[in-house]
C-alpha cells in the first residue's frame, strides 16, 4: 500500500515539474530519501499522502483530484488518530488583499469540511488563511497561480 | 505581545506644543481673487514664487532655508503649484520684510504668487514662523500668519504654511501637515516580510513600527491618529488589533471565533468595523471601542468585507460577492437596506469613502489589469483613474482630493514582488512615486495633524 503512495506521489512531483498542478503533488524537496521517512510523521503524510489540493480561480469546491487527495488524507489521519493537523487556505495573486482572506478561509473549510464528512473530526482540526500572502510558486502567470490557490494540510 | 512586537522606535511626541497665533498685521485683503480652479483637471500648475525663510543668520537662517524647500516640495507635489527657481528672484527676503514686493519684477518672472516668510527663534528657545503671501498679478496682499514652536518641529511647521498657501489659493483644506501608515516589505514572495511603518506625507521621519517577525496587513489610521487599527497573525491567529502609536501598546479588538480582518474606524473613531470569517463565510461586525460589545451587521452566505463608514457615519459601503461576483454595496450602518452600488464590468472591492463624502474610490479588477476608480455614492460618475498590471487599496488624503495606493509589476523573471506607493489627483493626473526604505504596499493615510 505504501509503495503504491510512493510510486503516485513520484508521477506527482514529475507532473509538477511541467508546471501543472497535481493534487497529489506535494511540498518541495520530498521523497529525496524515501528510506528515512517515518511512518505517521509529518514528512510521512508529505511524501505519502499529499499535503495539498488546488482550486480553480475564484473557486473554493474541490475537485475530484481534490477528493482523491482527502480521501487518502482522511484514512492516513485515521490510522494517526492522535495527530492534529491546521488546514491552511490560500489564493493566488490577482484578487485583492482583503478578499483573498475570505476566499482562502472558504478554501480552507472546503477541505476541513470534507474531511469531516470522511470522519476526522473537527477537534483536530485548525484552520487558517493566508489569502495571498505566502505563495508557494513565486511568479506572474497561471502556471503558477494555479499551484498557490490551494488548501494545505500540516500536521502539527 | 507586548514586549515581544512593541514599538521599536519611540516617536517624538508632538505634545500638542504647536501654536497658531493670529496673522500678521494684516493689510486690505484683495478683492479680485487669485485662485486656482480645481474643480476641473489643472492643465497648467500655478506659478508660484517661495523666497528663503531665512532669518537673522546662524541656525535660524539654515532652519528658514529648509523650510522653504519644504514648502515648494509640498507644493509642486500638489501638481497644482509650479514652484520659480529662487536664482531668479529679484528681490531679497530682507527687501520683503521690511517693504513692498516689486510686483513688476516678480510679473516678469512670471509668478503669479509670491510668498516670503522669516524665521526667529526668541529668547525662551521657541521658533517664530511667519509668511505672507501675494498676488503678484493684481498687486496685493493676501495672507499673513503667524506660528511658533520648538525650533525640532520645523518640518511640521513648513507642512502647515505649505496647508495654508494651498487653501488661501485652492479654496480647499491642504492635506500636507499628515502621515500615511502603511506596510513595509522585503524578503522573497513565499516568506515576505512585512512591518508596519510610518511616515510624513513627504517620506521624511520615517519609522518602522514592528519588527517584522509577525505577518502585518491592512493598518488604518484612527480619526484621532493617535491610534492604527491593522491586522496581525501573531500566534498564527489573525485578528484585527489596535496600536498606540504613542505608547507602542497593541491589543486585539473582540473576542471572536474566527480569523478578524478588514478593519476601519468610524468616524467619531468610537467603533471598528470589521470582518470575521468563520466556517467559510465571512461576515461584517462592529467592535464599539468603549463597550467593547459586538455586533454583527451582514448575515449573508457570501463573502462581505472591506467595510468603510461614510464620513457622518450614517452609511458603511462594503464589498460582497453575493450577487454572483465581487461588488460594491452600500447599507446604513446598523446593517438595514443594503444596496448594491457597482454594476459594471469585472470585479470590485475595497471601497473607501472620501472625507468629503462626494465619492467612494475603489479597486477594480477586469481581465488581465487592475485599476483605481472612483464612484459617487449614488452609483454615477464612475472614472478610472489608473490602471496597471496590479494596483490596490486606495486611501484618502483628508481634503478628499488625492488618492495613495500601492502598484507592483509581475514578477515572474525571478524579481519577485515590488509594490510601490503612489498618489494620483482625483482627476488621474499627476501620478507620482512616494519615496520608501523598502517596498510598500497597504498605505493609510492620516487626517490632519490636530
Amino acid at each position: 500500500m505504501r509503495m503504491k503512495f510512493l510510486a503516485l506521489a513520484a508521477v506527482a512531483l514529475l507532473a509538477a515539474c511541467e508546471s501543472t498542478p497535481n493534487d497529489a503533488a506535494n511540498g518541495a524537496n520530498t521523497g529525496a530519501n524515501q528510506s528515512a521517512v517515518r511512518p505517521g510523521s509529518a514528512e510521512d503524510f508529505v511524501v505519502n499522502v499529499g499535503d495539498r489540493v488546488f482550486f480553480g480561480f475564484d473557486r473554493f469546491d474541490l475537485s475530484p483530484e481534490a477528493r482523491a487527495t482527502l480521501d487518502r488524507q482522511a484514512k492516513w489521519l485515521q490510522t494517526y488518530g492522535s495527530v492534529t493537523i491546521t488546514i491552511e487556505g490560500h489564493a493566488d495573486e490577482r484578487g485583492t488583499r482583503e478578499y483573498n482572506l475570505a476566499l482562502g478561509e472558504r478554501r480552507a473549510n472546503s477541505v476541513k469540511n470534507y474531511l469531516a464528512a470522511k470522519g476526522i473530526p473537527a477537534n483536530r482540526v485548525t484552520v487558517v488563511s493566508y489569502g495571498k500572502e505566502r505563495p508557494a510558486v513565486a511568479g506572474s502567470g497561471e502556471a503558477a497561480w494555479s499551484q498557490n490557490r490551494r488548501g494545505v494540510t500540516v500536521v502539527n | 505581545m507586548t514586549t515581544k512586537t512593541r514599538l521599536l522606535l519611540k516617536l517624538a511626541g508632538l505634545s500638542g506644543a504647536l501654536l497658531l497665533s493670529l496673522g500678521v498685521a494684516a493689510p486690505q485683503e484683495a478683492r479680485a481673487e487669485l485662485r486656482i480652479d480645481i474643480t476641473r483637471g489643472v492643465a497648467e500648475p500655478l506659478p508660484i514664487a517661495i523666497t528663503s525663510f531665512a532669518g537673522s543668520g546662524g541656525r535660524d537662517a539654515q532652519i528658514g532655508a529648509d523650510i522653504s524647500k519644504v514648502i515648494s516640495a509640498d507644493l509642486e507635489r500638489s501638481g497644482l503649484f509650479r514652484p520659480l527657481d529662487p536664482r531668479g528672484f529679484l528681490q531679497t527676503p530682507d527687501q520683503l520684510r521690511t517693504g513692498e514686493p516689486r510686483y513688476q519684477d516678480w510679473k516678469a518672472l512670471g509668478a503669479q504668487a509670491l510668498v516670503a516668510g522669516n524665521t526667529t527663534t526668541g529668547g525662551d528657545g521657541r521658533m517664530k514662523v511667519d509668511f505672507r503671501l501675494w498676488d503678484v498679478a493684481a498687486g496685493q496682499y493676501m495672507q499673513g500668519l503667524s506660528y511658533s514652536a520648538s525650533p525640532q518641529e520645523w518640518r511640521r511647521i513648513a507642512h502647515i504654511v505649505a496647508d495654508a498657501i494651498y487653501k488661501r489659493l485652492t479654496g480647499e483644506d491642504g492635506y500636507f501637515d499628515t502621515r500615511v501608515v502603511y506596510v513595509a516589505e522585503s524578503g522573497p514572495a513565499n516568506a515576505r516580510k512585512k512591518q508596519l511603518a510610518i511616515m510624513d506625507q513627504d517620506s521624511e521621519n520615517h519609522q518602522f513600527l514592528t519588527d517584522g517577525q509577525t505577518l502585518v496587513l491592512t493598518p488604518r489610521f484612527s480619526p484621532t491618529t493617535q491610534e492604527i487599527t491593522y491586522m496581525s497573525y501573531f500566534n498564527k491567529k489573525p485578528r484585527v488589533y489596535l496600536f498606540n502609536i504613542d505608547t507602542g501598546r497593541q491589543e486585539v479588538l473582540g473576542d471572536f471565533p474566527g480569523m478578524t480582518f478588514a478593519p476601519r474606524f468610524s468616524p467619531d473613531g468610537n467603533k471598528v468595523v470589521m470582518s470575521m470569517a468563520q466556517n467559510g463565510n465571512t461576515d461584517i461586525y462592529t467592535l464599539d471601542l468603549r463597550t467593547r460589545r459586538q455586533t454583527q451587521l451582514t448575515d449573508s452566505p457570501g463573502i462581505d468585507t472591506g467595510p468603510s463608514y461614510s464620513p457622518d457615519g450614517q452609511k458603511i459601503v462594503f464589498e460582497s460577492d453575493r450577487g454572483g461576483s465581487q461588488q460594491l454595496y452600500i447599507m446604513g450602518a446598523d446593517g438595514s437596506g443594503v444596496k448594491r452600488l457597482s454594476f459594471g464590468e469585472g470585479r470590485y472591492g475595497t471601497p473607501v469613502w472620501s472625507p468629503r463624502g462626494d465619492l467612494i474610490a475603489f479597486t477594480r479588477q477586469r481581465g488581465s489589469s487592475f485599476a483605481i476608480g472612483v464612484i459617487r455614492p449614488d452609483g454615477t460618475g464612475e472614472r478610472i483613474l489608473t490602471e496597471s498590471y496590479h494596483v490596490e487599496g486606495p486611501t484618502w488624503a483628508p481634503n478628499g482630493r488625492v488618492l495613495m495606493y500601492f502598484k507592483d509589476l509581475p514578477s515572474g523573471d525571478g524579481r519577485g514582488r515590488n509594490a510601490k506607493l503612489y498618489t494620483i489627483d482625483i482627476t488621474g493626473a499627476n501620478e507620482r512615486r512616494v519615496s520608501t526604505p523598502l517596498d510598500a504596499s497597504d498605505p493609510a493615510w492620516s487626517p490632519l495633524i490636530p
